[in-house]
C-alpha cells in the first residue's frame, strides 16, 4: 500500500533523529569509555586541554572554564569514594593510550553529549509523542494531524520547534563529534588494523521521498568481500533481490531442530540445551544473504553508501579519514574502516549525513504542506487468501527486516530478522562465523584478566543484547569469562 | 542526604565501631584506590571522603526481560538530569547498560556493593522473570534471573519495578507467555519485602525518578495504591485531566487519523483510546520537556501501564469507562453573576445548583471510592 508524503516525511525525520541520538550515546556514553580513561583526566592541565580543543575545532565550549568544570566534578566523584557505574571500569589498564589532558578534552564532550542527547530526543518526542516507545504509527500513516490553525495538531509552532532542535544537534555532531572520532581514530590507529570480522556488507535504502517506496534519500545494498567495486544496490522496499536471499540456521541456536530457512517458512520452537561449543550455544538465529554472513550497522551503511555515490556520506567520510590522516601523520584511505575502529567513526559518520537528510525531510514537509497537502493517513484494506510481505528499514544498528504470512486476516507466522542477530548470530549451518565471532579472531589482549580490547571490539558493534566472551588460552583453560553489556 | 536513617548510611562508622582498626581501614582504602585504577595515594582522600561525607544512597539495577527502554527514559530526563542523577544523588554501583566495566569486574563490584550496603541499597528491577523451565529464558553470567533477584531483593531496603514488564508482566506476558514471565512483586510475595511499581511502557522518567528522591528526601516510600503504585503518579485515570475531554463530554469524536474531527483535536474515544480506563499522568506530566504525549500527536492512548488493558485489547477497540462523570450541561457549581437576573430567579436557581452538587458530589465520592481513591 502507499503511504502519503507527510507521513513519510515525519516518519523520516523520526528515524534520523532516533538513530543520531542512538549512535551519540552508544559513541559517548556506551563505547568511548573503552578508550577514555577518565581517572587519568583528574591529572590533566585544564588549560592545555582547551587549547587541544580549540586547535580541532570551532566548538564554542572548548573553553578552560568547560575543561576545569569537568574536572572539578570528578575530583567530587572520586572524592565521594563512590564510583558508582565508573566503579567496575578499567582504569590505567596498559591498552589506555590517551593523554591525560586529551582524556578531560573527551570527558568534557561526554559530559555535554548527556545534554545534546536530551535535545535530539525531543524531536522524536514532538513528532511520536514520547521516547522511547513512540506512538503516532498507524498502518498507513501517521496520526499526526496537520493544521496549521489548529491548536492541538502539528502546526507552525511545532514545526518550529523541530527545526530549531535539527540545528542545535547539527553543531555538535559537525564540531564535537565528527572531530572527537577522528581524534580517537588516530590516536589508536592501529586498531584499524583489527576486527574487520565478516567483511560482506548488508544495508537497506531509507527515507523514502515517494508514496511507494522506490525513490529514497539514503541508498543501499550488499557489497561482497570488502570490494566496493562489486556494490549491488537495493532498489526499492519490494526488492526481490533482498526478499529471496535471507535464511536463517538453528544449527547451532537453542531451538528444535536443524534447518536453514527462508524467514516465511521459519518456526520459533525454543529448546534450551545450555552451552555445547560444538552444538548449540546461542539463542540467536543465524541469518545468512546469499548462503553467507553478513555484517550490518552503521559500517555496512557507510560503505554501501559510499559505493552508490552519495555525495553527504563521500563528504564525511572522507572529511573523518583526511582528520585522521593528518593527525596520525600517514595517509588513512576508505580500507581502514573495516575495522573496530572504522565502524565506531562510521557511526559518527553516519550522524552527520542523518542531520543532513533530516534538513531535507523537514524542508519537504514544509514544501508540501504549502502545497495544500494534509493527507496522512491511507486507511488500510487486508486483502483476502495467503498472503506473504516483508518491510525493511535501516536501524541505528544496521537492517531490520520483518516477515509476516498472513491467512484469512489472520497472521499465521511473524519472523523478525534483527541487527544485532546478523551481528551477534552464532556459526551458521555451514559452520561460518558470525560476524561478532569473527571479529575477535587476532585481537590483543594485554592483560588476559582485563579483557578491555575484546570489549572495544564488541563494542563497536553497539550490542542491543548481553552476550558472553569465555577467553580460553591455547590450552583450552578457560582464562576468563567476560560478558558484554 | 541520605538513603534513611544514620546508622544505616554510616556504614564505615559502623565497621570501625565494630572492631576494623583505622590501619586496617587505610588499607581496604588503598586496596580499592588500586582497583579503582588510581594510585595509592588516592587512599587517604577516599577514607576521608567515606568516613566524613555524606553517602549517596547505593543502587543496583537488574535487568530481566526488558527492551531497556525504560533506562533509555531515564536518559530523557532533565530535572534532574542523568549526569546529575549519577553524579550527585545516587551511587549506581550496578547496571548492565550503564557499567564501565563488564563480565568479572562488574560482578564483583555488585557483590562488594551489596555486601556493604545490605539493608540500605535500593533495588531496581527493569524487566519481567520468566519463570517456566526453571528460568532458562533469561540468564546472566550463567545464573537465571529469578535466582538473582531471590538472592538479591532480601537484601534490598526497598525493591522498585521501574516498567510495565517488572511491574505486571508487560510484552513478555502476553498471551501465550511462552516463557511464564512473571512480574517481581508476585515472585516476592509473602517476604515483607516493600515493592513499589512503576508501570508503563516505559515509564514516564519523572515517576521513576521522583519515587527515587522521595525516598532520598523524605526517608520513606510514597503513598501507593493496592496496586503498589505511587498514588502522586497513578492516582487518577488519564481521561480525568485529558485536554481532549471536552470534546468527549460533548460528544465530538474523531473517526479516523486525518478526517476533519482529528484535524480539529476531538477525543480520539472512537479510535480507541484507552484513557478512560488506564490510570496514569500521562495527561498532566507530560513526556520528554516539551508537552507532548500520544493523544497529543492524535493517537489513543493504549493503556501500556495498566494490566489487563495494555498488549491485551486490541489498539482500536473501544475502551470501557470506568468513571462516568456528568455531562457538559450539568449546572456549574458557582451561580451565575448575569446582569438582570431577579432575586427570585437567583434563589431558585441557587438550590437548584445545590441540589446538583449534593448529588453529582455523592455519586462522585462513591467512584472515587470504588476506584480506590480513599
Amino acid at each position: 500500500m502507499e503511504v502519503p508524503l507527510n507521513a513519510q516525511y515525519i516518519r523520516n525525520m523520526i528515524m534520523g533523529a532516533h538513530a543520531t541520538h542512538d549512535h551519540i550515546v552508544h559513541f559517548y556514553h556506551l563505547c568511548a569509555l573503552d578508550w577514555v580513561d577518565i581517572v587519568s583526566a583528574l591529572e590533566a592541565d585544564p588549560r592545555e586541554s582547551a587549547k587541544i580543543g580549540q586547535s580541532l575545532s570551532d566548538w564554542k565550549r572548548n573553553s578552560y572554564q568547560e575543561m576545569k568544570g569537568t574536572q572539578d566534578r570528578l575530583k567530587g566523584l572520586v572524592n565521594s569514594g563512590q564510583l558508582g557505574i565508573y566503579g567496575s571500569g578499567y582504569w590505567g589498564h596498559p591498552a589506555m593510550k590517551l593523554s591525560p589532558e586529551v582524556n578531560l578534552l573527551a570527558t568534557t564532550h561526554y559530559l555535554q553529549a548527556l545534554e545534546i542527547q536530551v535535545e535530539i530526543n525531543k524531536i522524536v518526542a514532538l513528532l511520536g509523542s514520547k521516547t522511547p516507545h513512540i506512538q503516532n504509527l498507524a498502518v498507513g500513516g501517521v496520526t499526526n494531524a496537520i493544521n496549521l490553525d489548529s491548536p492541538d495538531t502539528l502546526n507552525m509552532e511545532k514545526l518550529f520547534h523541530i527545526k530549531t532542535l535539527i540545528d542545535k544537534v547539527d553543531d555538535f555532531v559537525k564540531q564535537v563529534a565528527l572531530v572527537d572520532v577522528a581524534a580517537i581514530g588516530a590516536f589508536y590507529a592501529e586498531w584499524t588494523g583489527y576486527g574487520a570480522g565478516v567483511t560482506n556488507y548488508l544495508s537497506t535504502p531509507d527515507m523514502p521521498m515517494d508514496t511507494k517506496g522506490t525513490v529514497f534519500d539514503l541508498p543501499g545494498g550488499y557489497i561482497p568481500a570488502a570490494d566496493i567495486s562489486k556494490f549491488q544496490p537495493i532498489t526499492d522496499f519490494n526488492d526481490s533481490y533482498f526478499e529471496d536471499n535471507v535464511k536463517e540456521s538453528i544449527k547451532h541456536a537453542w531451538y528444535d531442530g536443524d534447518w536453514d530457512r527462508h524467514p516465511y517458512k521459519e518456526e520459533t520452537v525454543p529448546k534450551y540445551s545450555d552451552f555445547d561449543d560444538n552444538g548449540k550455544y546461542s539463542w540467536v538465529k543465524a541469518p545468512t544473504f546469499l548462503g553467507e554472513p553478513a555484517q550490518v550497522g552503521p559500517l555496512a551503511n557507510i560503505l554501501t553508501m559510499f559505493a552508490a555515490g552519495h555525495k553527504p556520506t563521500q563528504k564525511y567520510a572522507t572529511q573523518v579519514l583526511e582528520t585522521v590522516s593528518s593527525l596520525a601523520g600517514a595517509k588513512v584511505g576508505i580500507d581502514a574502516l573495516h575495522s573496530t575502529i572504522g565502524r565506531i567513526a562510521c557511526r559518527v559518520i553516519r550522524c552527520a549525513v542523518l542531520n543532513d537528510t533530516m534538513n531535507n525531510q523537514w524542508t519537504a514537509l514544509v514544501n508540501n504542506i504549502a502545497k495544500g497537502d494534509t493527507t496522512i493517513f491511507n486507511e488500510p484494506v487486508f486483502p483476502k487468501g495467503v498472503q506473504e510481505g516483508f518491510g525493511i528499514h535501516e536501524a541505528p544498528r544496521g537492517i531490520l527486516s520483518h516477515w509476516i504470512v498472513i491467512e484469512n486476516g489472520k497472521i499465521k507466522n511473524y519472523q523478525a530478522v534483527v541487527p544485532s542477530t546478523w551481528n551477534a548470530g552464532p556459526r551458521n549451518d555451514k559452520d561460518d562465523l558470525g560476524p561478532y565471532e569473527a571479529s575477535l579472531l587476532d585481537n590483543p589482549v594485554a592483560d588476559p584478566e582485563k579483557p578491555l580490547e575484546v570489549l572495544r571490539t564488541l563494542h563497536s558493534f553497539d550490542p542491543c543484547l548481553a552476550c558472553a566472551i569465555h577467553l580460553v588460552d591455547k590450552e583450552h583453560n578457560e582464562v576468563v569469562r567476560v560478558k558484554v553489556l | 542526604m541520605k538513603c534513611c536513617d544514620s546508622t544505616h548510611c554510616d556504614f564505615t562508622q559502623e565497621s570501625i565501631a565494630g572492631g576494623v582498626s583505622r590501619r586496617d581501614f587505610m588499607k581496604v582504602c588503598s586496596a580499592a584506590a588500586v582497583y579503582m585504577g588510581l594510585s595509592e595515594s588516592f587512599g587517604p582522600t577516599i577514607a576521608e571522603a567515606a568516613t566524613t561525607a555524606a553517602r549517596r544512597p547505593p543502587v543496583i539495577w537488574l535487568s530481566g526481560q526488558e527492551c531497556t527502554g525504560c533506562t533509555e527514559s531515564l536518559l530523557r530526563a532533565s530535572h534532574p538530569s542523568i549526569g546529575t542523577l549519577l553524579l550527585d544523588l545516587i551511587s549506581l554501583d550496578y547496571s548492565e547498560t550503564l557499567n564501565t566495566g563488564a563480565g568479572h569486574q562488574a560482578e564483583e563490584f555488585r557483590a562488594k556493593s551489596i555486601e556493604e550496603n545490605t539493608g540500605k541499597f535500593i533495588l531496581v528491577c527493569e524487566g519481567s522473570i520468566p519463570v517456566k523451565d526453571g528460568g532458562i529464558y533469561c540468564k546472566v553470567a550463567g545464573r537465571t534471573a529469578l535466582e538473582i533477584l531471590k538472592e538479591t531483593a532480601p537484601k534490598a531496603a526497598a525493591v522498585i519495578s521501574f516498567g510495565s514488564c517488572a511491574a505486571w508482566g508487560g510484552v513478555p506476558s502476553a498471551d501465550p507467555n511462552p516463557t511464564g514471565a512473571t512480574p517481581v512483586y508476585k515472585i516476592l510475595e509473602g517476604t515483607g519485602i516493600p515493592v513499589v511499581n512503576i508501570p508503563g511502557c516505559p515509564p514516564n522518567p519523572y515517576n521513576f525518578l521522583s519515587t527515587v528522591l522521595y525516598y532520598v528526601t523524605f526517608k520513606k516510600l510514597p503513598e501507593l495504591d493496592d496496586k503498589l503504585r505511587p498514588k502522586f503518579a497513578y492516582g487518577r485515570l488519564i481521561h480525568e485531566n485529558c485536554e481532549r475531554r471536552p470534546h468527549f463530554d460533548a460528544g465530538r469524536f474523531a473517526e479516523k487519523f486525518g478526517d476533519e474531527g482529528h484535524r480539529k483535536g476531538y477525543c480520539l474515544y472512537k479510535l480507541g483510546c484507552k484513557g478512560p480506563e488506564t490510570y496514569n499522568n500521562c495527561s498532566t506530566l507530560r513526556f520528554n520537556d516539551v508537552g507532548t504525549w500520544p493523544v497529543n500527536t492524535g493517537h489513543p492512548c493504549f493503556g501500556c501501564s495498566e494490566e489487563g488493558v495494555g498488549f491485551k485489547a486490541p489498539l482500536h477497540s473501544p475502551a470501557e469507562v470506568l468513571y462516568v462523570t456528568p455531562p457538559a450541561e450539568f449546572v456549574s457549581a458557582p451561580p451565575e453573576k448575569g446582569k438582570g437576573a431577579s432575586a427570585l430567579a437567583a434563589a431558585v436557581g441557587g438550590a437548584a445548583v445545590g441540589a446538583a452538587a449534593v448529588a453529582v458530589g455523592s455519586n462522585l465520592g462513591k467512584k472515587d471510592q470504588d476506584n480506590k481513591e480513599n
